[in-house]
């Protein structure tokens, strides 16, 4: 473990701030081929919902200059599958694992909830910020009320601590966190998605069967720091911060806008080493810059 | 990082780059190329046209910004490659038959190869469809034990598939749902898929594909499969 990097999210103790962010790693094993996932600060599993669900029709993929669209619409085993078949190997790995769960409605939220009583994960990330699915959750995740209500009712059920995704798609992200904190989450992660829309002129249609879609990547990062910086200025639990995050400036970019740890999401399709090279470069830059620890300039903007 | 042996314009924007590479490579893997940072973000999936003697080959068609930027790489540039990635083709014994479409038909000329270093008996006839110019057909008549070529009609117009035969088939996604409707039930056929792609290791499920036992990865379940788990015949 590195000293520079050791990161308390609550009690939760991190090796170093860096997890790949959930819907870009699967649970993980396919980028066993490339590093030891143990010197990840943490993994997220892809994001799960109650039943299994096979994802958007059509095409789940557009680029766009420095970003990409995403239609892949939750596509996942469901809960009793995961815990079956990926659990065994994920929690076999020295890194804190997070297990996003996404609903369609609070039923299905609490049954997944419940569910998940029965494993040790160090945290759970609470998805209601999915653009592409009714099931993502995105319906309660823009308005800080219903974004609360569901907190709440998560909250008292769950033996794990939870952190809320929030989407950049609704109201003021920084009344949203608020609502969540104030309902007992224990952390805030953001951004998912930017929702967008792409339409192929040549055929006079849209790209997606489902209309619109989630944008992601460097194209998105101002817009995700802005409000990484907005949320962490607004509430006292931690933020996990992602957005565009491609190497280990933009990493630190997000700690000095006040974020705890770190998702690193679409750059793992571009690079699969990007989770490794960040942790090194955030750890030569504190040995460089003299700090005894990266949290030093945590939040100093 | 590999380096780029050479990289030549074939036909109107269908271009050939040769990299140095060691390690194996089956027929119908492909690679993640790229020569570039984040703008486009992604590599790109890339077929492999032929390997031997550590020289990996690409046919690629310039369609968009990424193979753009490919084709004005030069001999000593580099570039990155990731893989060899998917399934392949399987190992075929009998006689062959393989149905190329466009720029499709890429994959095939190791195919080809492949099999008749394996096979040396065997016999391979060779069906190619293009739409404006042919290109590569002369390196298939230099293997194949028969090539029909076709441009600007339907290539399954013309094909005839042989009792034993095994069928192998990739191109525009009409054509091989043509092809596997036109092949008898005797035959057996495999086609080879083409998807966007993020990551190329199974793990964006941007390349998920509709098949009979659910839903399959284009990438790492594919890109080739039966013909009757894709197209319903």
């Amino acid at each position: 473990m590195s000293k520079y990097l050791a990161t308390k999210f609550n009690d939760i103790r991190f090796k170093n701030p860096v997890i790949p962010a959930s819907g870009t790693f699967g649970f993980g094993r396919e980028y066993e081929a490339f590093y030891d996932l143990a010197k990840l600060g943490g993994l997220c599993s892809k994001g799960l919902t109650l039943e299994p669900k096979s994802g958007n029709t059509g095409m789940r993929l557009w680029e766009t200059p420095a970003g990409l669209m995403n239609s892949i619409g939750l596509e996942n085993p469901g809960i009793d599958a995961f815990i079956e078949n990926e659990w065994p190997h994920l929690k076999e790995i020295d890194t804190v694992t997070i297990v996003n769960v996404g609903g369609k409605d609070e039923e299905s939220y609490l049954t997944a909830i419940e569910k998940l009583n029965a494993i040790d994960a160090q945290l759970i990330e609470l998805n209601i910020s999915c653009p592409n699915v009714k099931a993502g959750g995105m319906a309660y995740g823009i308005k800080a009320e219903t974004a609360g209500e569901i907190t709440r009712k998560v909250v008292e059920i769950s033996r794990h601590p939870i952190m809320v995704k929030l989407s950049p798609n609704g109201e003021a992200v920084a009344d949203i966190a608020r609502a969540c904190e104030a309902a007992g989450a224990q952390g805030i992660s953001l951004i998912n998605t930017l929702q967008g829309m792409a339409i192929d002129y040549k055929k006079k249609k849209v790209i997606f069967d489902n209309l619109y879609a989630g944008l992601s990547g460097p194209a998105v990062k101002p817009i995700a720091l802005r409000m990484t910086h907005q949320v962490c200025q607004a509430v006292k639990i931690p933020v996990m911060a992602m957005g565009g995050i491609s190497d280990w400036k933009d990493a630190l970019e997000f700690i000095m806008a006040g974020a705890t740890c770190l998702q690193i999401g679409t750059i793992n399709f571009n690079n699969p080493m990007a989770p490794i090279e960040i942790i090194a470069g955030l750890e030569a830059y504190c040995i460089n810059e003299g700090l005894a620890n990266i949290s030093e300039v945590r939040g100093i903007v | 990082m590999a380096v780029i042996l050479s990289n030549t314009l074939v036909s109107a924007g269908i271009f050939k780059m040769t990299v140095a590479f060691t390690g194996a490579v089956k027929p119908g893997q492909f690679f993640m190329l790229r020569a570039w940072d984040k703008d486009p973000l992604l590599s790109r999936p890339i077929s492999v046209h032929n390997y031997e003697s550590g020289q990996l080959t690409f046919l690629y068609q310039v369609v968009g910004k990424g193979t753009e930027i490919l084709a004005r790489l030069q001999a000593d540039d580099e570039v990155t490659i990731q893989g060899p990635y998917g399934n392949g083709f399987p190992e075929i014994t009998g006689d062959l038959c393989v149905v190329g479409g466009g720029i499709g038909t890429a994959p095939l000329y190791y195919l080809v190869r492949h099999y008749q270093e394996q096979n040396p008996t065997g016999k391979c006839r060779v069906y190619l469809g293009f739409r404006d110019i042919a290109y590569g057909a002369d390196a298939f008549a230099a293997l194949a034990d028969e090539v029909v070529l076709d441009v600007g009609g339907i290539i399954t117009d013309k094909l005839t598939v042989l009792p034993g035969e095994t069928v192998v088939t990739c191109g525009p996604e009409i054509m091989m749902a043509a092809v596997a409707g036109a092949v008898p039930a005797e035959n057996t056929v495999y086609v080879s898929l083409e998807a966007h792609m993020a990551c190329g290791i199974g793990a964006c499920l941007g390349c998920t594909c509709e098949t009979r036992s659910g839903n399959k990865k284009v990438c790492t379940d594919g890109p080739v499969f039966v013909r009757e788990e894709v197209f319903n015949v």
